[in-house]
């Protein structure tokens, strides 16, 4: 019994200053088993793993490795005990070969020199027999997709793997048949008798391919089930703490008659080269307008052209009536027009400063930058978006760096709302975070509309899209190509829509 | 052609650019000036730059790593000052030159613990080790010592006939046969292969399990060392130690890694690249002597220029990727999107 057990963690805890990462949490790795970690943004999931491959060290616990005690305390020392890992972001050396970055700190030698030949060789033949790729290995590792990359991270830890890979969100990134060639590589893998450890936040995935699931929730352990006796619904609740809400954004949506309401913006003839073609639009206040419509439809771009980051080349904009000469994001700014981009690592949060800082720093723009807001007025703002986002944090002076996802949107989200705007306009706000966050924020969608502010809604998932708007915009190839609101509003409306007239139907997530 | 040729070929571009710079140059000399075109004159580039191809060879590894050595200028002129001062006092010349290379390992092995241990920047220590190593040499001796030691006067006045007519000095040989094990070490050694990866991604490399911190001391190891050597080989160039010698020299080591393709990034270049930046900067010295009227200042202007187009050349290199992996990202968004989590599969 004690050693069917690979690997074997009791009471595992790693703090980070001001943060119990992970509190007191247990694992166990049969042999031949493919054992999921699931959790919300936040819960621990990549504290363990790094804790597992030696990237970080555990502060209280032990681990053990057929059922003898190790310390793991470098990546070097966990991969000697055959333990391998592939992170979440491909690991390896763009500017190395890719017949390199599988075979590098272990070379094959030959009279005390590195054997290029056999490093090619060996490289070739390990992708085509456990990956099934075929590419030519001498290339630098660059001249790749991601999703090869990825592939050839997985191909290194497999291959240097003596009983437990560790795969945290490796399918991120791969398409269905990489998927399925990726479950494949696992399944055949478990026969051999190794443990694997895999990280996902697609559900599907995790209850195709997992023996075992462990749930972690907030840096604590909540349980450890067998998969197919764990309903979906179960498992949800066990990862948000609460109930599952079946009805939560499904309650009778009233549709607010807008036509009354008073006309905050409109743009007609608006277009700019390569980005958008000329389109009408029209904003009440208290609406939210979605966009629909597949990537590079035209829906950030539009979004881009409102707020003022791309100047429009034609078309004019009203905005409560006035006309709006030059566009620029600070004059957006100052007539209450917020946009919460795309992409927060890229375009939102800032690294280096505190919660704070980056909540007050939109309404500081909005101010005039050499306009001091007093220390406590800062502390008052701050505090009152923690807690009414319920931003989850010690201390409003901490480095946003160490929130989780949701948090950290929910962050940029306080931001703009910090400055009052009238018009938020909201890209992808939900992408990348987890269940609970999500409801979170949609939840908030409908509470600012109720207060009277317009939003301007931006979603890949038209699920979330219909739930959220009253009237949806539908764009296709930078072009509007219809509204519906209403009852009319329905994924299948929109997806009929967008797919009418062109063979690209099966690239909408139905 | 995919991305890679154009990286390596990239590199090979910067190689045979700077190939066919000295080429050029070297033309232009010979048919301008009488006597230009003479085996001598084209050896006496080695002779004249062995130190300097040394210590840019020792920089070229630090700069793949992503890291600058700034004390190898003030470093040769300690060393020159340490062998003056030792061969006056009368120690055994052979045992100066393994005292003075095992200084240089050291010093420079030192200078990594601080830059791999506190995570410190390259830039701020080497700094510091340039001033302490300059301030040293006067702490030594503030006026320039002349040696007269025998075994150094021999080998500086040695001359290897090399076939075809002409010479070359031991310091040249000695720069040659560093030029090809540093060759060997980055191509064919665990040590070498890890200096790329590190310069190309230390995150990555730290997860891939390979010995960052170690590496990092190795290389700033390598680079003493190699002014250690440099330092030796100028010593008996000119015979005679000073600390006043090759002020600012540690620029000229790094514009010739840059002229000879070696990426300020880290990550990319080819160890042959540093010495082939010291000969077109010999070259265009030489022209400038031969010349005759202009002044040796000349030198500086011209490496500037070259400085400039080659760092713009390197420059759209990267761009050039740059844009390339961009294609890839946007090929991989037009995917079809992958399954969210959304409410219908929780409820089947």
């Amino acid at each position: 019994m004690v050693s069917e057990y690979l690997l074997r963690s009791e009471g595992i805890s790693k703090f980070f200053p001001g943060v119990k990462a992970l509190s007191n949490v247990s694992f166990t790795l049969k042999q031949g088993e493919i054992h999921s970690i699931m959790g919300e943004n936040g819960a621990g999931k990549s504290t363990l793993i790094k804790v597992f491959t030696g990237v970080h060290k555990m502060d209280e616990g032990s681990i053990f490795f057929k059922e003898e005690q190790i310390d793991l305390d470098s990546p070097q020392s966990a991969q000697n005990k055959g333990i391998s890992a592939v992170f979440q972001e491909v690991n390896l050396c763009e500017n190395l070969s890719v017949a390199e970055n599988i075979f590098i700190g272990r070379e094959p030698k030959k009279n005390g020199r590195i054997n290029w030949k056999e490093i090619k060789k060996r490289a070739e033949q390990l992708l085509l027999t456990r990956l099934n790729i075929k590419i030519d290995v001498s290339k630098v590792l660059s001249s790749y997709s991601t999703a090869i990359q990825q592939m050839i991270a997985i191909a290194r830890a497999v291959d240097m793997s003596s009983g437990v890979l560790i795969l945290d969100e490796p399918t991120s990134s791969l398409d269905k048949n990489e998927v399925k060639q990726l479950f494949k590589v696992m399944k055949s893998l478990k026969e051999e008798g190794m443990g694997i450890i895999f990280v996902s936040h697609f559900l599907e995935q995790v209850y195709e391919i997992s023996d075992r699931i462990t749930v972690l929730r907030n840096g604590q352990y909540i349980g450890d089930y067998v998969t197919n006796q764990l309903p979906r619904k179960d498992l949800v609740s066990n990862m948000i703490g609460r109930e599952w809400d079946e009805n939560s954004n499904h309650k009778e949506k009233q549709f607010k008659n807008l036509k009354s309401s008073e006309l905050l913006l409109s743009g007609t003839n608006l277009a700019r080269k390569g980005s958008i073609n000329p389109l009408n639009i029209e904003m009440r206040k208290g609406e939210v307008l979605g966009l629909a419509g597949l990537l590079g439809s035209g829906r950030t771009e539009l979004a881009k052209v409102i707020f003022g980051i791309d100047k429009p080349d034609q078309g004019v904009l009203y905005l409560n009536n006035e006309k709006i000469g030059s566009l620029n994001p600070k004059s957006s700014i100052e007539r209450g027009v917020s946009f919460c981009p795309e992409d927060r690592k890229v375009e939102g949060i800032i690294n280096d400063l505190t919660i704070r800082e980056n909540i007050i720093l939109g309404l500081q723009t909005k101010k005039g930058l050499l306009k001091y807001i007093p220390m406590k007025e800062q502390e008052r703002i701050a505090n009152k978006y923690i807690k009414l986002l319920r931003i989850k944090t010690p201390s409003i002076e901490q480095s946003i760096d160490n929130l989780s996802g949701g948090n950290q949107q929910k962050v940029i989200l306080a931001r703009w709302l910090a400055t009052n705007p009238t018009l938020l306009i909201l890209d992808e706000p939900t992408r990348g975070i987890d269940v609970g966050s999500k409801q979170e924020i949609r939840q908030l969608i409908f509470d600012l509309a109720k207060e009277g502010i317009t939003i301007l809604f931006i979603s890949a998932e038209l699920e979330e899209t219909v739930a959220c708007c009253d009237r949806v915009i539908v764009l296709r190839d930078r072009q509007k190509i219809g509204e519906l609101q209403g009852e009319d509003m329905t994924e299948s409306k929109i997806m009929d829509m967008i797919a009418k007239g062109d063979e690209i139907d099966e690239t909408i997530p139905s | 052609m995919k991305m890679v040729d154009i990286i390596w070929k990239g590199n090979h571009v910067f190689i045979l650019a700077t190939t066919v710079l000295i080429i050029l140059l070297y033309g232009y000399g010979s048919f301008t000036f009488t006597g230009f075109f003479s085996a001598q004159v084209f050896l006496n580039l080695f002779i004249d730059n062995a130190y300097l191809i040394i210590v840019a060879t020792g920089m070229a590894f630090v700069i793949i790593t992503g890291g600058i050595d700034l004390s190898v200028g003030a470093f040769v002129a300690l060393i020159s000052m340490i062998s003056a001062t030792l061969l006056e006092m009368g120690f055994n010349a052979y045992l100066v030159i393994v005292l003075t290379l095992l200084i240089g390992v050291l010093f420079g092995g030192f200078q990594g613990y601080l830059i791999s241990q506190f995570d410190l920047h390259p830039w701020i220590v080497t700094l510091a080790g340039m001033f302490l190593a300059r301030g040293t040499s006067f702490l030594i001796n503030t006026e320039s010592i002349v040696i007269t030691n025998e075994t150094y006067s021999y080998l500086s006045s040695a001359k290897v006939p090399i076939i075809g007519g002409g010479y070359v000095s031991i310091g040249a040989i000695i720069a040659l046969l560093l030029v090809i094990i540093a060759i060997f070490i980055a191509k064919y050694t665990k040590f070498g292969r890890n200096v790329y990866a590190v310069g190309g991604n230390v995150s990555s490399a730290r997860l891939m399990g390979l010995p960052v911190k170690r590496t990092t001391i190795l290389v700033y190891m390598f680079s003493g060392f190699c002014s250690a050597l440099g330092g030796f080989v100028f010593t008996i160039y000119m015979l005679s130690g000073y600390g006043l010698h090759l002020l600012g020299m540690e620029m000229d080591a790094i514009a010739a890694c840059v002229i000879g393709g070696i990426l300020l990034t880290g990550g990319f270049g080819y160890l042959i690249g540093p010495m082939l930046g010291v000969l077109s900067m010999g070259v265009i010295q030489t022209i400038i002597m031969f010349q005759g009227t202009l002044s040796s200042w000349w030198t500086k202007i011209a490496v500037g220029f070259l400085l400039f187009i080659f760092i713009v050349l390197q420059r759209l290199v990267v761009i050039n990727r740059r844009r390339k992996e961009m294609e890839f990202s946007k090929e991989l968004n037009v995917k079809p999107e992958t399954e969210t989590f959304t409410r219908k599969q929780l409820d089947t």
